[in-house]
């Protein structure tokens, strides 16, 4: 295979797989790109894991840990997607512990009450399926196909979180006042899941072009704010945004100014919980390393046996 | 010990049969100290709801595969076999049941 082969490969909407031919670049954005999004299903794991024994019945702690097992899950498909490029999962977590590589700035911000647990699987789940779900049609195999079963997941975890906040929302004068506020806090992040703005964003033509991308950041925005607005009119919230308002014209909502600065501060390691998130990650590798190597001897020792007893059947 | 490049547990493929009467299918990787570990870290994995009854895991170096470029040696031949092909013979309708 050549370069003309993956360009007719491409331009059938087919997909490119593993041992095929494909530039350096694509070789190169994919694994990137792959490994940004494994490292924050696991950072995202956090933010949330952290109300796990605190969430208020039993019922709500089984979701809760169900919804980040599966984090957990969707981070080692995409580490098996990147691997099949060549990248090292230890590799790659290396570059995350070490800060060479990014993960997504919404899991930079701290989970204050159990209403952040709902709003995070409304929004902060709800975006990731809008950005996720045009994936499942990327053009590299395998990490279209991680999507898929991704996306199948996803749905549990942003229903959860909606079912949570229409229960507090049917409850005390206080805890509707948590969801406001909660709401008040991770709008503004969710909108900035999608990226920067398009005009700076130089790298989505390139990524269009190779069908890695279909939608180009302000679009998927779009899509989540039409989406969004309904759903907070029925669960009897407002979203924290004077200059929202439908626009008949264009048939979408339009939306206030996004604080870019925020953005860039968060991604270059300045937000509220950036150090936190990384410091636990950093132990969380130091703290399994012995189990690693302590499991990695038995194998080899069990190996060994299991050859010597070969030797040992009389012929 | 710090600095040393850490080790690595080796790579498993891992094969899904999703539910009785249907082929094993190729679900992803991961990596695991033996099968053992693959086999539980598979199940933990790739089934959490109902993907499966049953997991083949195999070391990913064990797997010999035909590559992109043998393609004509592989599986050209059988485009000029048009005979090994049903719709290749000729039954007139009238004929019932073939
Ligand atoms: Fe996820
Ligand atoms: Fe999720």
């Amino acid at each position: 295979m050549n370069e003309q082969a993956f360009t007719a490969t491409i331009d059938k909407d087919q997909r490119i797989e593993p041992r095929d031919w494909m530039p350096d670049g694509y070789r190169k954005t994919m694994i990137r790109q792959i490994a940004q999004h494994a490292h924050s299903e696991i950072i995202g794991m956090q933010p949330e894991g952290a109300w796990i024994t605190r969430a208020p019945s039993l019922r709500r702690k089984a979701i809760l840990l169900a919804k980040v097992q599966d984090e957990a899950g969707h981070g080692l498909y995409l580490y098996s997607a990147a691997e099949t490029l060549g990248a090292d999962r230890g590799d790659l977590t290396r570059r995350l512990i070490e800060g060479r590589q990014k993960y997504s700035s919404i899991f930079n911000y701290p989970t204050l009450t159990f209403a952040d647990v709902g709003v995070i699987g409304w929004l902060v789940d709800g975006a990731a399926i809008c950005n996720q779900v045009p994936l499942c049609r990327s053009s590299f195999g395998p990490y279209a196909r991680a999507m898929i079963r991704i996306c199948k997941e996803e749905s549990f975890h942003q229903r959860q979180g909606y079912e949570l906040l229409m229960t507090m929302m049917r409850g005390t004068e206080a805890q509707r006042a948590m969801v406001q506020d909660a709401v008040d806090r991770w709008w503004w992040p969710s909108l900035m899941m999608f990226g920067p703005p398009d005009a700076e964003s130089p790298n989505t033509a390139q990524s269009m072009a190779w069908k890695i991308k279909r939608h180009t950041n302000d679009e998927l925005r779009q899509r989540f704010v039409d989406m969004s607005v309904p759903q907070a009119e029925a669960l009897g919230v407002t979203l924290p945004d004077p200059d929202l308002r439908w626009n008949a014209e264009r048939e979408h909502h339009d939306f206030g100014e996004i604080d870019w600065s925020e953005l860039k501060r968060v991604i270059s390691g300045d937000g509220p919980m950036n150090a936190e998130r990384l410091a636990n990650r950093r132990r969380a590798d130091e703290d399994g390393a012995w189990v690693r190597e302590a499991a990695a001897a038995h194998a080899a020792k069990r190996r060994e046996a299991t050859a010597r007893e070969r030797q040992e059947v009389p012929a | 010990m710090s600095g040393e490049v850490k080790h690595e547990w080796p790579l498993f493929e891992v094969f899904v049969r999703a539910k009785r009467g249907l082929n094993h299918v190729h679900v992803g990787s991961l990596r695991a100290a033996d099968h053992e570990m693959a086999l539980h870290h598979a199940r933990d994995l790739y089934t959490r709801r109902n993907e499966g009854v049953s997991i083949w895991v195999v070391r990913s170096d064990d797997v010999v595969a035909s590559g992109p470029d043998d393609k004509d040696a592989f599986f050209a031949p059988s485009g000029d076999k048009v005979y090994r092909h049903p719709t290749h013979y000729a039954i007139p309708d009238s004929v019932p049941h073939i």
